[in-house]
């Protein structure tokens, strides 16, 4: 069998090495080596998918070779329920940003594109990897090129933004570094389905709940730890906000439900009450402060942190529920309402900060008050960009809807605050989102800027479509999206049901 | 010849050639001086060899011993000869470019290093206090005298006269210390000393206080804090050839000084050891990282961060297993790569008479040379400890030597200061890549300069990804 995971991670890194050794003098043949090298990956999606088995949790697509003989380190991929979806929005997102950034990007363009396949390859492992170091080795190295795409490419402040975001990140992800090399001392083994099945005490638990959290808290990122995400997000380029925002942020849900969850399940029970408290601050609290922003970008950053509150939250009402019901039953809707808001955040957040690149690009300003009327000029962008606001405040019928909705239902099984509490997301969410459209998108001209605008070309087009393809798409028909994490999201819930000390 | 002989033959070798070196100079013309250069190389190679060939010692196999006893040839000492010869090959590669740009192309420069290089492999195969101590002054005289190699400058004399000074109080301060080991134990020999604290005990006023000032001794050779003075103001005040040598090679033999001493000689007295590493270890992992933050000369910022470094070495050393010193032997093998190649950097960028030593020289690096820029930003990535490169697995397997110990705290402590070492590396990478050049001169080094730091670059993620092969050899040096 081929080794289709191996492929997905490798392909686009030593396709990244290829254009960079393409040098700075050939900027069209790097454009193009890297839109094909993307568009690979993709096209390999499509084996990946169709040879999932959705009916078993069992690890699917496994590779296991020795990388460390002396520490027991294997080289081990595989893929479930939770590791799949995410694997393909990163692939899908990889055409996306070489397109976004084809004219946009005028300088050392070998290196841009080089930097986004090397992450792309990197962020694949960081979801197949099954090795605790391999991840971490994954999860790290993900940072260097992000930190050099802000910090070459950004805005005034790319410089303060990047480092922010760069140690920000190292200072979470070292303590997790510490968690796992005591799992592996506990363990001897690096492999994360042994750790899943290590009994630990309840204060082993808590402590190394606390060194994942914080790594995945920064990641995702949760209040009080967000705010190197709207640096981040203003100072980078159009592709490095889309990846940050579509992607990066997901490692963090990813990581809960892949290590702090069945690694330290008692620990994680313990904590709920935190977890979900730091979650509903961030769906409320964060939505006001989206609501004041003048900064489109800013703006959207913030609501990603209210939206992943979502994600958090529909992770953790599980133990709620068990303590309610004395079943997991409902649960699982909850669980399944996140990953489905994760990969729905991923195609909307993309999507706006795409749209905010194409205003961008022309005005060359991300201040709200620099628009107005842009509809009057710009009318096929106001219809995406309509539709994606709309997405965002959690429109039925498109995916913003469907795992808001999800994490909702499940919450009132929960606790009915909590749902009340997440349910003000309705009104925020829409305010927000609403009242930018009108300030950007509607009214009267606003200025000689949004005069000479020019509608968007076919490039954008074909960017802005697809993604509002799939958004119409996971919103309509989520079925396929549900049933591909359904069996393992079942599988965790009864993992964690059970504690693990003994 | 003796069997003695045999077994110490690469030392003798190095021996030779070192005064080969120093009389062929006089009758060569200037044009010629470039063969010197040849010998230097071909000596290595001929070293590295030997070792190769000779090297009997592998795992399971027991180390030998010659003249009486006095030195020793095991897995660890050919582990460290060998990176020691690789680690001189880059940096007599990038001191020829140095020494030939700024008109100092003489013998001088290769007679020392081999002599020094000849302590330090003494130092390495130590195994008695004598040896130990016969080791340690070759290699620091002939490091007092490579700093001093630019007699015209003022700096470099302040430099070495302070070095020398520092130096040879230390040295003192290690004579005496196994002057007190002797007493007690009526022993040179570190096997002797080791069976006699095992027979008797180590409850001795005497020991302890032997054993205070040898440890002085290391820290000082190591430059771990608070005896890490003078590194900076070395790295600093001597010219960078000689900057390459001392940040590299010698920084090898101390830490099998602080081996030999500590786990083979003392090793019973771990428990007073132990803590007297993790405090220096602790210090320098603070003062040298908080410091190197200030630091705008890039070779002071360099300094700073071997000190945090070296308390990484020690960390290692702490837990007194197999799989801690060869952690702490993994660390050094790769600060020594590292080192050579940042350094060797600078001398790329340095000219016309002025050697780099402004953070803001490497200013837009990326614009002038976009594969350059690439090295220094995997030897800066490596030193922060960001995985794929080897320096991040150095730091794993001292901290997980560190946890495997029990020691969370000292692991907890290591990481943090490790982020907080990580943002000056990261403002060495946003001067080259965010920054605009405030030159465009173009780089025209030599190709074997540009092989040399190319693979060099190329290691520190050659051996990141494959750092299996390096671990398993570095531990199963003390797996005997």
């Amino acid at each position: 069998m081929m080794p289709l995971l191996s492929i997905l991670i490798w392909l686009p890194i030593v396709g990244g090495a290829l254009v960079l050794a393409l040098g700075e003098q050939r900027a069209n043949a790097a454009r193009y080596l890297s839109l094909l090298i993307a568009g690979a990956t993709l096209a390999l999606c499509v084996p990946l998918y169709m040879g999932f088995d959705n009916s078993t949790a069992a690890m699917q697509f496994v590779e296991q070779s020795v990388w460390i003989e002396t520490f027991k380190v294997n080289y081990h991929l595989g893929i479930d329920g939770f590791s799949l979806p995410l694997i393909l929005l990163t692939a899908f997102f990889g055409p996306l940003v070489v397109l976004g950034a084809w004219e946009v990007v005028q300088d050392k363009v070998h290196q841009y594109m080089a930097a986004f396949l090397i992450m792309e390859g990197l962020m694949v492992g960081v979801f197949a990897a099954l090795d605790g170091l391999l991840f971490y080795v994954f999860f790290e190295a993900m940072l260097i090129p992000m930190f050099l795409v802000i910090g070459m490419w950004g805005g005034p402040r790319r410089v303060y933004a990047t480092i922010k975001f760069f140690l920000y990140t190292f200072l979470g992800s070292v303590f997790m570094l510490v968690g796992i090399i005591y799992l592996y001392n506990q363990a001897d083994s690096w492999n994360i389905m042994d750790w899943h099945a290590l009994p630990l005490t309840l204060q082993e638990q808590i402590w190394l709940f606390l060194a994942f959290f914080a790594a995945f808290a920064v990641k995702i990122p949760m209040f009080p730890v967000h705010t190197w995400l709207p640096d981040a997000h203003v100072e980078a380029p159009t592709g490095g906000s889309v990846v940050l925002a579509a992607i990066m942020l997901k490692i963090g849900g990813y990581g809960f439900v892949r290590f702090s969850l069945p690694i330290a399940p008692d620990a994680s029970a313990a904590l709920d009450g935190f977890v979900i408290a730091l979650s509903l601050i961030a769906v409320v609290y964060i939505g006001f402060v989206a609501l004041v922003q003048k900064d489109m970008k800013k703006l959207i950053a913030y609501s990603s942190i209210s939206h992943m509150g979502f994600v958090t939250l529909g992770i953790f009402i599980a133990f709620s529920i068990y303590r309610n019901s004395g079943s997991m039953h409902g649960a699982g809707l909850g669980m399944e309402g996140a990953m489905v808001q994760m990969v729905s955040h991923g195609f909307i957040s993309g999507a706006l900060f795409l749209c905010v690149g194409v205003l961008y690009d022309r005005v060359h300003s991300r201040e709200i008050s620099a628009y107005g009327g842009v509809a009057n000029t710009m009318p096929w962008f106001a219809f995406f960009a309509v539709l994606f606001f709309m997405a965002n405040s959690g429109l039925p019928g498109t995916s913003g809807f469907v795992g808001e909705f999800m994490v909702i239902l499940a919450s009132f099984r929960a606790n009915f605050w909590y749902a009340f509490a997440a349910g003000l997301t309705l009104i925020l969410g829409a305010a927000y989102s609403l009242w930018l459209v009108k300030r950007v998108v509607f009214g009267e001209v606003g200025n000689a800027n949004v005069e000479a605008l020019e509608d968007i070309n076919g490039r954008e087009a074909v960017m802005l479509s697809s993604l509002a393809f799939m958004v119409l798409l996971v919103g309509l028909w989520p079925a396929p999206l549900v049933d591909m994490m359904h069996v393992s999201v079942n599988q965790l819930l009864e993992q964690i049901a059970v504690s693990k000390i003994n | 010849m003796n069997a003695s002989m045999l077994i110490a033959a690469p030392e003798l070798l190095v021996l030779i050639m070192g005064c080969v070196v120093l009389c062929v100079d006089p009758f060569l013309r200037e044009e010629r001086r470039g063969i010197i250069h040849m010998l230097g190389m071909l000596t290595l190679l001929l070293a590295a060899i030997i070792t190769l060939r000779h090297e009997p010692a592998g795992a399971g196999q027991a180390a030998v011993t010659a003249f009486n006893g006095a030195f020793i040839s095991d897995p660890m000492s050919d582990v460290l000869k060998l990176f020691a010869y690789a680690t001189l090959g880059l940096v007599f590669v990038y001191a020829k470019h140095y020494l030939r740009t700024f008109n100092q192309f003489r013998a001088d420069y290769y007679t020392l290093s081999l002599f020094a290089l000849l302590g330090v492999m003494l130092l390495i195969s130590a195994n008695s206090l004598v040896m130990v101590y016969l080791g340690l002054e070759l290699t620091s005289l002939a490091s007092y005298a490579l700093v001093a190699l630019n007699r015209q400058s003022a700096r470099g004399s302040e430099a070495a006269m302070k070095y020398f000074v520092l130096g040879s109080m230390a040295s003192g301060l290690l004579l005496y210390g196994m002057s007190m080991v002797y007493g007690a134990t009526g022993s040179l020999a570190l096997p002797v000393i080791a069976e006699s604290l095992a027979a008797n005990g180590t409850d001795d006023v005497l020991l302890i206080v032997g054993l205070v000032f040898m440890v002085i001794g290391i820290a000082f050779k190591l430059g771990v804090v608070p005896f890490h003075m003078w590194v900076p103001d070395v790295y600093d005040g001597a010219p960078l050839a000689a900057t390459l040598f001392i940040s590299t090679v010698p920084k090898l033999a101390a830490f099998a000084m602080a081996y030999r001493i500590l786990a083979v000689g003392l090793g019973e007295m771990q428990a007073d050891w132990q803590q007297m590493l993790a405090a220096l270890a602790l210090a320098s992992l603070i003062i040298g990282n908080l410091t190197a933050i200030m630091q705008t000369n890039i070779r002071r910022m360099l300094a700073y961060s071997t000190v945090g470094h070296m308390g990484f070495v020690l960390l290692g050393m702490l837990p007194g297993t197999a799989t801690g010193y060869g952690a702490s032997l993994f660390y050094i093998v790769a600060y020594a790569l590292m080192s050579a190649a940042g350094f060797g950097m600078l001398v790329l960028l340095s000219g016309r008479g002025v050697d780099c030593e402004q953070l803001d020289d490497l200013k837009g690096l990326n614009r002038r040379n976009g594969w350059y820029a690439a090295i220094m930003l995997m030897v800066m990535f490596s030193m922060a400890g960001v995985p794929v490169f080897v320096g991040f697995f150095a730091k794993l397997w001292v901290i997980k030597a560190v946890l495997d110990a029990g020691m969370v705290n000292l692991a907890v402590a290591a990481v943090i200061f490790s982020v907080i070492g990580a943002f000056y590396y990261l403002r060495v990478v946003k001067v080259m890549y965010f920054d605009e050049p405030a030159t465009e001169t173009r780089f025209e080094p030599p190709v074997d300069f540009s092989a040399a730091i190319s693979l060099n670059g190329v290691l520190m993620l050659g051996l990141g990804v494959l750092s299996g092969s390096l671990l398993a050899l570095c531990t199963n040096s003390f797996l005997l």
